[in-house]
């Protein structure tokens, strides 16, 4: 991972860059909800971008950073989106208050991050391409479930979700997002976890222990795979099996390999770009559908790592990180 | 005085095939301990065996008196066993640093959630990591190459970064599996007085598979001979040199031996 | 007790096209170690250039049958060369992403082309007979049939040709195969050249049991045969057999027993249970990797 400028007064500017950012950030966010900055629709597509980088940066860790093929992504976000959207339609009386909302997003993420356990459980015998069938295996078992229980409305889906996705609530979870993955790959587990990637026989010689790691990813990965779903169905109010199948986790996919893998930044950027181009396309309706797993074979066959993988924005990094590097300058 | 290890009547079978067969070793602390032998005798099924990664059908294996059979690899590796592999391997796209620190972090204690939510003390536990790490690559003189890729080094320093790897375990028994492969003859001497060092300076005993018969008649205070599975020999270089069987299954008569 | 002859009958043939389909997956998985994602929707393929070719030029079914396995032998191969050769030496994610697009551009492109399900013609008049009581109908003895015949064909020249012995040695160590003088990417493309073929015929076959048609047959039906494969072993011509008889065993009983709409949920928890406990599906062999 290396650094895109070395000079002190980079380093110190880029230890505040980025909480000054994400102040700026949650600055213009509020500003909006209070006078209306953006119309509707500029509105849409900005928390949907919110959306997709969690989304992407969740799923960024198991397939990026862990090295893993997991297609089921859509299922955490469905587990989330319906934990979530019934706990509000169904289960608490009346108008949710604004600051419960948080909490029935937590919720969410909290049920997706119990399937994500059983996942990571499973992960410890297998690896590789039976891992990544199990993750189908999972999404489509999510996808028929949700079909078939009538408490959670079946093939027609959940109606009446109200809306309480806001701006600031979408930037401020996206920040979270963010700065605990940050954390995590910057920890001794995200080491563990990269590891696990790189070569997990040897990890394991060297002490690291690969079981904790595996499951520590998936859960956080799962989680805000959950906390996304939850976001997503308070924004459009209204959600059904349909939505979370084998095309939402083709998205999810597109973003992680045009963005890069294992890259904060990374995900960030094929996050944001995928919703712009799924915005530009609209027009194609359901070509649509045909571009976007074009640009994934495009990208396999041309560059597979994606635009930033394996590399990280300077902003991302922790202090330490930085002076670490100053370190092996010095005489 | 109780060996360092021991192995007690192991045995390891795949299938019909014995890969090794009642295997007994004895290691004395502060030993450089060789096993020798032909290609395919069993010899790093044996490291394997000692590190966790296979379940011996049969047998005990004794590290500082306990029997660490079927602990899982990273159980064992805290326990102070560190070793190098037969092929490289090394995680490629991380920096240098970051595959000591992998090692290193067998010493931090920080829970999960202090590690998500970047706490102080495990900002502090970070640092340490970092600044033990690098004083370890200092100690090899590799800080320079601290931030390069280490799949980008050159083979020899490979094979010396993985060497620093499993010594920031702290390991007290150190497996060593072909460290002078592809080395010729200059560079195994140098190798020689490198893994001297090591011995005396990080305090570890040493325990090698080595087809260089310098390097190990050299260096190794004890030898054990493995063939087909079986310990077919085991004592000081001189009993293992003028050994019938041994040379029969493997010395040859006055061979030079090939880089 | 007819009523079991009846549905054992329902069985076999839904067993007979999964089996059918799953061979692919089988074949391509046994000599590159790789997830065919894209067969699914060549089996799709296979039904839809059915419906084309006789709209235009009315054809009996056993032209039409093979001129679809010569169009779907050929998309097979096609999907090889374009997507999938590039990335031989590539990281195995790689090769798995490719195929998942690959499928999808050709399933949503059939979407987009055919949003509505269509109607596939009869090609074959179906005559019911009645054998000890049990009532079947020659269109059900067809499918069967010639499935058998496919799935016998393919076995003995996988254990007697020696494109079958070439492909088997190139399952074991594809590298080695090259150095012994097999011209390994002609196996490769001939692989992926009979699965497409076996694909587009089960689509064919199984237009004429269930006559509506439409895109997202191949996520549906195909990826259900993936199941089979892999619950048999994928990379394991007789473990796909297996599996597809196994699974229509399954997906007839659920239909009997449950409402039909949790056929899917039962078919991929069945899955997700053998993988859990024989990782490598019922006739599967784990890899050892030398360390």
């Amino acid at each position: 991972m290396r650094l895109l400028r070395e000079s002190a007064a980079a380093i110190n500017a880029c230890r505040w860059a980025m909480p000054a950012f994400c102040v700026a950030l949650m600055i213009v966010a509020v500003a909006h909800e209070q006078c209306g900055l953006f119309n509707g629709y500029v509105e849409f597509v900005l928390i949907t971008a919110g959306i997709n980088i969690i989304l992407c940066t969740s799923l960024n860790l198991v397939n990026g950073y862990m090295g893993e093929f997991s297609v089921g992504h859509a299922g955490f976000m469905a587990v989330g989106a319906y934990a979530a959207g019934l706990l509000a339609v169904k289960i608490l009386p009346g108008v949710t208050p604004v600051w419960a909302f948080p909490l029935v997003v937590v919720f969410g993420g909290l049920i997706a991050a119990a399937i994500g356990f059983l996942l990571a459980l499973l992960s410890f015998k297998t690896r590789g391409d039976y891992l990544a069938i199990i993750t189908l295996a999972f999404l489509m078992i999510v996808k028929s479930a949700l079909e078939n229980i009538p408490f959670t409305g079946g093939p027609r889906g959940l109606l009446g979700i109200e809306r309480l996705t806001t701006l600031p609530q979408t930037v401020a979870w996206v920040i979270v997002t963010l700065w605990v993955i940050r954390n995590l790959v910057y920890s001794k587990f995200g080491r563990a976890i990269t590891a696990i990637r790189e070569d997990e026989l040897a990890a394991g010689a060297m002490g690291v222990r690969t079981r904790e790691a595996k499951i520590l990813a998936f859960v956080v990965s799962s989680f805000f795979g959950g906390v996304a779903g939850s976001l997503f169905a308070h924004q459009l109010q209204f959600i059904s099996p349909a939505t979370f199948d084998i095309v939402k986790s083709t998205d999810i996919l597109v973003m992680v390999y045009i963005g890069g893998i294992a890259s904060l930044g990374g995900s960030v950027l094929g996050a944001v770009l995928v919703t712009i181009l799924a915005q530009v396309l609209q027009p194609l309706g359901t070509w649509r559908a045909v571009v976007m797993p074009l640009t994934l074979v495009f990208l396999m066959l041309f560059r597979p790592r994606g635009l930033f993988g394996l590399r990280e924005f300077a902003w991302f990094l922790p202090g330490r990180e930085w002076l670490r590097r100053r370190k092996d300058k010095s005489p | 005085m109780t060996p360092l290890l021991q192995l007690d009547g192991v045995t390891k079978r795949f299938g019909g095939l014995c890969a090794v067969s009642d295997a007994r070793l004895s290691v004395k602390t502060g030993h450089a301990h060789g096993i020798i032998g032909p290609n395919g005798a069993g010899k790093t099924t044996l490291f394997n065996l000692i590190t966790g990664i296979y379940t011996p059908d049969e047998g005990a294996i004794l590290f500082e008196g306990a029997n660490i059979a079927g602990l899982r690899p990273n159980e064992i590796a805290t326990r102070g066993i560190g070793r190098t592999f037969q092929n490289i391997r090394l995680c490629r796209d991380l920096t240098v640093l970051d595959n000591v620190r992998l090692a290193y972090d067998v010493r931090l204690k920080s829970s999960p959630w202090s590690a998500l939510l970047n706490l102080p003390s495990h900002r502090a536990e970070e640092r340490r990591s970092i600044d033990g790490s690098f004083e370890l690559l200092k100690a090899f003189g590799m800080e320079s190459f601290a931030e390069l890729q280490a799949g980008g080094l050159p083979y020899g320093l490979q094979r010396r970064l993985e060497i620093a790897r499993a010594l920031a375990l702290n390991p007290r028994l150190l497996l060593l599996d072909e460290p002078a492969a592809g080395m010729n003859s200059a560079e195994t001497l140098k190798l020689m007085e490198f893994l001297r060092w090591v011995r005396d300076h990080f305090k570890v005993t040493l325990v090698l598979i080595e087809h260089h018969m310098k390097l190990v008649m050299g260096l190794c205070d004890h030898i054990t001979v493995l063939d087909f599975g079986v310990t077919i020999a085991d004592g000081t270089p001189a009993e293992i040199q003028s050994n019938r069987r041994v040379i029969d299954a493997y010395l040859g008569e006055e061979e030079e031996d090939e880089s | 007790m007819e009523y079991f002859a009846q549905q054992a009958i329902n069985a076999i043939q839904l067993g007979s096209i999964y089996a059918l389909i799953a061979l692919g997956y089988s074949l391509v998985y046994g000599v590159l170690s790789m997830i065919n994602f894209a067969h699914g929707d060549v089996f799709m393929v296979g039904a839809f250039a059915c419906l084309v070719l006789v709209s235009f030029v009315p054809l009996p079914f056993f032209v039409a049958l093979l001129a679809v396995m010569a169009i779907t032998a050929l998309l097979g191969a096609l999907i090889e060369r374009a997507a999938y050769r590039p990335l031989r030496q590539a990281p195995r994610v790689s090769a798995i992403i490719t195929a998942l697009g690959c499928g999808l551009v050709i399933q949503n492109t059939t979407l987009s082309l055919s949003p509505y399900p269509r109607q596939m013609p009869r090609l074959f008049e179906s005559v019911p007979f009645e054998v000890a009581g049990v009532t079947m109908n020659t269109l059900q003895v067809l499918i069967i049939g010639i499935s058998a015949v496919f799935m016998l064909t393919l076995d003995f020249i996988i254990r007697k040709t020696s494109w079958g012995i070439a492909l088997r040695a190139a399952s074991c160590d594809r590298g080695a195969v090259v150095l012994m003088g097999v011209p390994v990417n002609r196996v490769i493309s001939l692989t992926f050249a009979v699965g497409g073929a076996l694909g587009g015929a089960a689509g064919v076959l199984y237009s004429q049991a269930y006559p509506v048609i439409g895109a997202s047959m191949g996520v549906i039906i195909g990826w259900k045969a993936f199941v089979a494969a892999v619950i048999g072993g994928i990379g394991n011509v007789r473990g796909a057999v297996l599996g597809g008889f196994i699974l229509g065993a399954v997906e007839v009983t659920t239909v009997v027993m449950m409402p039909s709409t949790w056929r899917d949920l039962i078919a991929y928890s069945l899955l997700l249970v053998i993988l859990i406990f024989k990782p490598h599906g019922l006739l599967g062999k784990p890899v050892q990797q030398k360390v």
